[in-house]
């Protein structure tokens, strides 16, 4: 030995035998066993260096568990084994614990001075191999040893009992995916990816069974299957024998996947406390009925990814912490049920690529009939109008919070979408509008969507507009809105007037102030109900914006039954709008969700038929809402003072929809507050 | 004084401070460790030990001297001592850490200061005893001697 080696030089010697998994029966086994330890503490570090050296291991010594991590990183089959110390400064030994078994998964052992029956009970939940009370007796790092002869004979037993590689099974679920995400660039980017990750990792697994590594190493791909599965089963109900059944990926252990799931329990519940506010709403609107079944993700990819996020906090988690570890996000396959996307969702806002968020939109319009005027985060203006509004929108609009946060749109959207990913088809409309966000502003000057046609356009403009949550504060419903389009998108939130930055309805000066109209004004709400009836059969689903300012009013009546609606009330520029297009919805989700319906619908059919059908829907919806709605009468007129420029065309909005309109005096137009929303 | 005089002062020292308690086992185990390839093990590693828990004491000092006591950050200090102490061996310190901890968890400020002052105080004796034991091999060292092997019985 020389004192080098003391001084805490890593590697003992060359000459000393290299671990070899394999190798287990060696002369010198376990000598060489390479070990890194962790701990703040000079003189235990020092200390537990020269013991280990003493057991012959060749050791690698960190005082900061940042360092550790990243010499793991960089040398990700460097070590066998992890020391660590319970308290460090800079990272907890628990935290370092649960990053090497996501990332690494090597056998990990704590140390602490601490023997308080918790600590080491936080040591055994983590997943620690092993647990040593300082101070630390050579005996006790002479047998550690054992902890990863134990790992990797389990991996490898499982390695080898799961046979062949089963790629055929996991080919589906890719190929699933990219039929979800159909023509949206994102969606495509993510099939691919995800084609590609899974090769990849098939590969891996290939590559380490050959090398009799049968260490497992969670990709992206592999975590994200293995959060699906879980969400599918039920975070409380997955038990790893049935998350590897689903996960059915050759070559993985329950051992591997039972170890995966701890860690993945702690994250959940680490940041469960984080997601559990944001989602309030959001199950609202997933609980709506997925009348629009079409919702199916816009891109399945996406959606997926989204609906798991919308889910489960966790899966979002899920999603950060690969999104953390480095990995890109992956869609996750599993069904997503909107849970809390809305939490999810900002968390996975910033990563979720533009297509993916209009996508959502888009099944969240679908959904038309599942917003029920639940009020999510629209603004309370918004949800006011939202009520009215189609209630498709609502649901788009539901998630969209006033702020035009990126996440509150997504969220909704996610919760749209969670529920009708997997039916909605009109996504892939939907995405390929999204994509095209700037078009709607040139779609825009057309305010008239021809039926199913025009809405496709609208839609799709108003779509993109939407869809792209984050970032546009849009009207998403304004979907006939060209105006909103064009304006722009940025608003990032959907809500139509959420969010001021979004200013869709800029070229009306503010979809925002339209919708906020709206509810005042319920101008335009009146006037939406009976477009919606009259358009019934026709008007797949003009949203087109009635404003005055938009041109569309009048080409857009025959074609929008909703953009009719929408669009006089940009114009009247209130909130009105919201409800005016939106029969039900207010809120410019609303509007947007109808531009989804729409939009769904014109992909799917192109013919007026499913519009209609859909519109029927959406208007059954309206309806139903407006019915109870008519209880209260207030003369239309009155509500909506006069924002709306075009007097004649709200009275005789107003007049149809009096019975509409009472019931959008009764929302508190000025105060609203998205409490109102009834869910 | 003649090697074999200084090497059973020595022995006679070292196992004093075994049974006053100001050592235990786990210096035994550190003297083991130390052979022909690492001679002055034993040395290196006091060294680090009074270094780092001077330093944790004067963090200790000043965090129990701030008009609002810290307690979780005194009781990270303390358990760092703690833990240091017991891979050393110094037995005396760790449990004056040891009920140290237990008077920060009540949040008890006199009670703390107190044991502060208490840890001080044990440090500064095995600090001490330690030195002199250290002393007292490098002489024998220097003279030529081996330093003999601590048979105890525990």
């Amino acid at each position: 030995m020389n004192v080098s080696s003391v001084k805490g030089s890593m590697s003992i010697s060359s000459s000393t035998s290299t671990w070899k998994a394999g190798d287990t029966i060696s002369d010198q086994f376990p000598a060489g066993l390479r070990v890194l330890v962790v701990d703040d503490d000079p003189t235990c570090l020092m200390i537990l260096e020269k013991m280990l050296i003493a057991c012959l291991y060749k050791v690698t010594k960190c005082n900061r568990a940042e360092t550790a991590l990243s010499k793991l990183r960089e040398n990700k089959n460097g070590y066998d084994i992890v020391l660590s110390d319970v308290h460090m400064p800079d990272m907890d030994g628990f935290k370092l614990l649960e990053h090497i078994g996501l990332e690494m998964d090597l056998p990990v052992i704590m140390m602490s001075a601490d023997d308080g029956k918790q600590v080491v009970m936080k040591g055994v939940t983590h997943g620690a191999c092993d647990y040593l009370i300082k101070p630390v007796r050579i005996e006790a790092l002479k047998n550690i040893w054992q902890h990863v002869v134990r790992k990797r004979k389990n991996e490898w037993k499982e390695f080898e009992q799961s046979g062949s590689v089963e790629e055929g099974d996991r080919q589906p679920k890719q190929s699933d995916d990219a039929d979800y995400s159909s023509s949206a660039n994102e969606g495509n980017w993510k099939g691919s990816k995800k084609r590609k990750d899974e090769e990849e990792e098939t590969d891996e697994r290939d590559d380490t069974s050959t090398l009799k590594k049968p260490r497992v190493v969670w990709s992206v791909e592999l975590h994200q299957q293995f959060v699906a599965a879980v969400n599918q089963l039920g975070i409380d109900k997955a038990v790893p024998k049935k998350i590897l059944e689903l996960m059915n990926v050759p070559g993985l252990t329950r051992e591997n996947v039972a170890s995966h799931l701890q860690k993945y329990r702690l994250y959940l519940r680490r940041l469960s406390g984080v997601s559990q506010h944001q989602s309030n709403l959001s199950t609202i609107i997933s609980a709506q009925d997925p009348t629009f079944g079409s919702l199916s993700s816009l891109s399945g990819l996406d959606l997926q990814t989204l609906a798991a996020t919308g889910q489960l906090p966790a899966q979002s988690l899920a999603r950060l912490q690969a999104a953390g570890l480095g990995r890109a996000t992956a869609k996750s396959g599993i069904p997503i049920t909107l849970v809390d996307q809305r939490n999810i969702f900002s968390f996975e806002n910033p990563k979720l690529r533009f297509g993916e968020g209009q996508q959502q939109h888009m099944t969240n319009k679908q959904q038309v009939n599942l917003l029920h005027g639940i009020p999510t985060t629209m603004e309370p203006k918004q949800l006011v109008s939202l009520r009215h509004a189609a209630q498709s929108i609502g649901n788009m609009n539901m998630q969209v919070p006033p702020h035009g946060a990126q996440n509150s749109q997504n969220n909704p959207l996610l919760m749209q979408m969670g529920q009708q990913q997997q039916q909605s088809r009109g996504q892939i409309l939907v995405d390929s509008t999204i994509n095209h966000a700037p078009r709607l502003s040139s779609s825009m000057g057309q305010p008239i969507l021809s039926n199913g046609i025009a809405t496709n356009v609208s839609s799709r403009n108003g779509i993109p507009e939407n869809i792209r949550a984050p970032g546009y504060s849009q009207t998403p419903s304004m979907l006939n809105f060209p105006v909103n389009h064009a304006s722009e998108l940025p608003g990032n939130s959907f809500a139509l007037g959420s969010t001021p930055g979004v200013s869709i309805l800029t070229s009306k000066g503010a979809f925002q102030e339209d919708v906020n109209s709206e509810i005042k004004g319920s101008g335009g709400l009146m006037p939406s109900y009976d477009v919606f009836n009259d358009l019934n059969q026709h008007k797949p689903q003009s949203w087109e914006l009635q404003n005055v300012g938009m041109a569309f009013d009048t080409s857009q009546h025959s074609n929008s039954l909703q953009g009719n609606l929408d669009l006089t009330q940009s114009a009247l520029g209130q909130q009105g709008f919201s409800s005016g297009q939106m029969n039900g919805h207010n809120r410019s989700a609303a509007v947007a969700n109808k531009a989804m319906f729409s939009t769904g619908d014109v992909k799917e059919l192109g013919s007026a038929q499913n519009v209609n059908q859909h519109l029927n829907n959406l208007l059954v919806d309206n309806t139903i809402r407006i019915k109870s709605e008519r209880v209260c009468d207030t003369s239309p007129a009155n509500i909506f003072p006069d924002h709306f420029g075009q007097d004649d065309l709200m009275s005789a909005l107003l007049k149809q929809q009096e019975s509409v309109a009472s019931s959008e005096n009764e929302f508190d137009f000025d105060g609203y507050s998205m409490n109102n929303i009834p869910v | 004084m003649e090697v074999g005089q200084m090497q059973r002062r020595l022995v006679d020292y070292t196992k004093s401070l075994f049974m006053e308690g100001f050592l235990d086992a786990q210096f035994l185990q550190l003297q083991q460790l130390q052979d022909e390839s690492n001679p002055d093990f034993v040395v290196e590693v006091v060294s680090l030990f009074f270094d780092d828990s001077e330093k944790l004491l004067n963090d200790l000092t000043m965090a129990l001297d701030q008009p609002s006591v810290d307690f979780k950050k005194v009781d990270a200090h303390v358990h760092q001592l703690k833990g240091s102490s017991s891979s050393i061996g110094a037995q005396r310190v760790k449990n004056a850490c040891i009920a140290f901890r237990s008077f920060c968890e009540e949040q008890n400020i006199d009670a703390t200061l107190r044991c502060l002052q208490q840890v001080k105080q044990e440090y500064y004796l095995v600090k001490n005893k330690l030195e002199t034991m250290l002393r007292l091999e490098q002489q024998i060292v220097a003279a030529g001697g081996s330093i003999p092997m601590i048979e105890l019985g525990f």
